[in-house]
């Protein structure tokens, strides 16, 4: 029950962000491979506000998120939107976020240096509340709240709002989409802003999770999002939610059994399987193979 | 000028190993296959190189030929599923192979695990090094142009139609794959005895990502392209170093930063690469138009 | 050897683009494939060239079966085709692009090039002018080194009949040829056809232009929402009323 427990609450993390990385896949068809650049600067955005400037957490995480978004807007207009008539836009726009990731690093890495910081003591009340036999922090039940809600809003937004619906037009058939009217640049701006500010936020919601940011905590969980997208389908949102909270789950009781130096083990063994099996994924629609 | 070289020796040692990865990167990119797998493949080449001449004493010459050759071996069972997928899936296998790689040495107690090997005999000299380099070049270079050259411009182009045409579409990818895998192999054992030493988290994405960014800003157009691409990203730090320390900024950010702006500036402005660069101003100055070479 | 499609399937979904086509090109001849837009004509080419494997029925070249082999396989067996929205390789030239498609009838091991050996060089003369020879035949030969992407769209679609052609195949698949091409660009396409099929090859030629058509084939199979609606001699199927009411029917 407790690693159930905390299989939901690591899950939930890895959905939030791995949600982000599958919407612009839906919409632009590429691999923004940037998104987990915004992921760690954001976490540290939030560290900066809290630590340095004292601000309570509760406003430093839409904060941070929105700083997300606007980088996220940013990354639209100067590496994707130049690359948009190319025939191998796919190719030169995962090069593109790829740049983009580095030079974020870089300057991560200038300012923060590439050593671990905390949170400082008490950014979040910390009381550990009793389901049953399990123990759980009311910080993790209120990250998993706050997973669960931003979720749930985006969903909501892609389902019943009109730019919700505009963007699944746009992510359906671009073309079709421009002709009916929709002005698909400003659909993808705002597809690229939604998706870094969530995660942004998964960033902010990670520090606080484990206590510990650092530069490279973007590619720890670039691997674990890659194969989330992919279990889920590329392009879905659901799909992620699903497969996030699914191997969240695996891979904690994965450690519990096998020990855990194997806990990224879990999200290979998952990615490559999908891959060599279904790569469609599980909700996923886009064409995997070559015609 | 013995001089000057000798002073340079080590930065135009690593100029010549990353000339090495770049072209590793190359050989999959010419056929239309991006793959980032290269990074796993020069460890598994480094690693092995390690332990034939640390543990084993064999000669330095063994160790070379199992760097390159057990890789391509690796490559080949990797390849046959993972060549057939979409661009950007291929991308994604591969990154994952790539982590792969890393964590199994990291686990690896023979290995020393994530601390590696050190003290590994210092056999690599300058020479080899640019021997290597000059080897591969002449391999890429005689390929363009051959038989099989025109059916991987073919591939990378449109690879369907490829098919129609009788080429064995999927034999060639996996062949230049293994071809990468086995330079990556070998620049990874000249570079552990180089530097005395080979542990995981020098293989990892990033290592993966800086090949791929010197082959691109190179180009790959042309078969060197990818070498004057890693030698231009190795001098451009070390040139800027001294400026870069005066504005109060580290060698490694400042590294990376110039890697991925150079990077995005190729790829929005110069997308066929440094090396296109002198075909493209030919435009700015009048004659009759350039007769193509027979090949293209 | 003859072409002979039997009863072939092939569906999208729940979409039948392909039911039970049966035909048969025999060598030496030119069997036209005609029908309105989103007939099947391509998918069936398509099929037929392994791009699709067939969800049913039967492709034999000869007595060898060919549906549902890997597409380069079944162009060892001597297949070659065109396509309708033209897939040159743009970076290559017009020669590069025929020199594409000899590979098949090549012969030059790649160690003889690494050794620098003049056997190595001779051969690749060989495969050049046997490349400028095929494009002088569709009347190119002066263009054979410019870049496929600066011709123009005639140009373009007779480069990719002679890549196709570079090979001596067999069976030559055609989709639509001469699309976007001017008069003079479709009488020399025509005598072209002629000629191939007087060198013994069976050509299976898609065409909207339908006075082409029943100019320079033997026979004439014509598709409707994927089905066979006529099948015969040129005259036989411009009689048909099933076949004028198609034309007339559906908005061309």
């Amino acid at each position: 029950m407790q690693q159930a427990i905390n299989g939901i609450f690591l899950g939930s993390i890895y959905a939030l962000f791995a949600v982000g990385y599958t919407l612009v896949f839906g919409v632009l068809d590429i691999l923004n491979l940037a998104h987990q650049a915004v992921f760690m600067l954001c976490a540290f955005a939030a560290l900066t506000l809290v630590g340095q400037w004292g601000m309570h957490i509760a406003l430093a995480l839409p904060l941070a998120a929105a700083l997300g978004g606007i980088l996220g807007l940013v990354l639209e207009r100067i590496a994707f939107r130049p690359l948009r008539g190319r025939s191998d836009s796919n190719i030169s726009g995962l090069i593109s976020s790829l740049a983009a990731a580095t030079i974020f690093e870089a300057i991560a890495l200038q300012l923060f240096g590439p050593d671990v910081s905390r949170f400082p003591f008490g950014s979040f009340p910390d009381r550990p509340l009793h389901l049953g036999h399990a123990t759980v922090s009311a910080l993790q039940l209120t990250i998993v709240a706050i997973s669960v809600a931003l979720m749930a809003i985006l969903t909501a937004l892609l389902r019943a709002t009109p730019l919700g619906r505009r963007i699944r037009a746009v992510a359906e058939n671009p073309r079709a989409a421009r002709i009916l009217g929709v002005d698909v640049d400003r659909i993808i701006a705002w597809s690229f802003f939604i998706s870094s500010a969530l995660g942004g936020a998964a960033g902010v919601l990670f520090g606080l999770a484990f206590n510990s940011v650092s530069p490279d905590v973007g590619r720890s969980i670039e691997l674990k999002g890659l194969a989330v997208i992919i279990l889920g389908g590329m392009g879905s949102v659901t799909g992620a939610v699903i497969a996030g909270f699914a191997i969240g789950i695996l891979e904690v009781f994965t450690v519990a059994r096998i020990g855990s130096s194997y806990r990224d083990a879990v999200s290979f063994a998952v990615l490559f399987l999908i891959l060599l099996v279904r790569p469609r994924g599980l909700l996923g629609q886009a064409a995997t193979r070559e015609a | 000028m013995p001089d000057f070289l000798l002073a340079y020796q080590s930065l135009f040692a690593f100029i010549g190993i990353n000339g090495l990865l770049a072209l590793s990167v190359y050989c999959t990119l010419c056929c239309g296959q991006l793959s980032l797998a290269n990074a796993g493949f020069m460890a598994i080449g480094a690693y092995a190189g390690a332990i034939l001449t640390q543990n084993f004493h064999a000669p330095f010459g063994l160790a070379i030929l199992a760097g390159t050759i057990l890789p391509a071996v690796f490559a080949v069972p990797l390849g046959l599923p993972v060549l057939r997928l979409r661009g950007v899936f291929l991308a994604i296998a591969t990154i994952g192979f790539g982590e792969v790689v890393r964590l199994a040495f990291v686990n690896w107690d023979y290995t020393n695990g994530a601390l590696g090997l050190v003290a590994i005999p210092q056999k690599t000299g300058l020479w080899t090094i640019w021997l290597a380099l000059a080897f591969a070049l002449y391999v890429l270079g005689r390929i363009r142009g051959s038989r099989p050259g025109y059916a991987l411009e073919a591939i990378r182009e449109d690879e369907p139609a490829a098919r129609t045409m009788g080429i064995a579409t999927t034999r060639y990818k996996v062949s230049m794959f293994a071809l990468g895998a086995a330079l990556a192999g070998l620049a990874g054992v000249l570079e552990a005895h180089l530097t005395f030493m080979v542990a995981p988290n020098g293989y990892g994405f990033s290592r993966a990502v800086d090949m791929l960014v010197y082959a691109v800003v190179g180009g790959t157009t042309a078969f060197y392209g990818p070498v004057i691409g890693a030698a231009f990203l190795t001098l451009l730090p070390e040139l800027l170093r001294g400026g870069g320390q005066a504005l109060g900024l580290a060698p490694g950010p400042l590294r990376l930063f110039l890697n991925g702006a150079i990077l995005l500036a190729v790829i929005l402005f110069v997308p066929n690469g440094l090396a296109s660069l002198p075909a493209a101003m030919q435009i700015f100055r009048p004659r009759r138009p350039p007769r193509s070479a027979a090949l293209r | 050897m003859p072409l002979s499609v039997e009863k072939v399937e092939r569906a999208f979904g729940g979409v039948r683009a392909l039911d039970g086509v049966t035909f048969t090109v025999g060598e030496g001849e030119v069997h036209g494939l005609i029908g309105p837009n989103g007939a099947g004509k391509t998918t069936l080419l398509n099929v037929v060239s392994g791009l699709l494997r067939p969800s049913g029925g039967t492709i034999r070249l000869g007595e060898h079966r060919i549906d549902g082999r890997p597409a380069h396989q079944i162009a060892a067996r001597g297949i070659a085709r065109t396509f309708q929205n033209i897939r040159l390789f743009a970076g290559l030239s017009a020669a590069g692009n025929v020199i594409v498609g000899e590979h098949l009838v090549r012969k030059a091991p790649l160690w003889r090039r690494m050794l620098l050996l003049p056997a190595a060089r001779a051969e690749e003369k060989a495969a050049l002018d046997a490349a400028l020879l095929v494009l002088a035949r569709v009347g190119l030969r002066e263009r054979a080194f410019d870049t496929a992407s600066a011709l123009s769209y005639g140009e373009q679609r007779r480069v990719e009949i002679a890549r196709a052609l570079a090979r001596s195949p067999r069976v030559l698949l055609l989709d639509e040829p001469t699309a976007g091409m001017n008069a003079a660009e479709v009488a020399a396409v025509e005598k072209l056809i002629r000629e191939v099929a007087a060198e013994g090859r069976s050509v299976l030629l898609v065409e909207h232009n339908v006075r082409l058509v029943m100019e320079v084939s033997d026979r004439i199979t014509v598709l409707n929402f994927g089905k066979v609606i006529a099948d015969g001699e040129p005259e036989e199927v411009a009689r048909d009323p099933a076949v004028i009411a198609a034309y007339l029917g559906a908005d061309t």
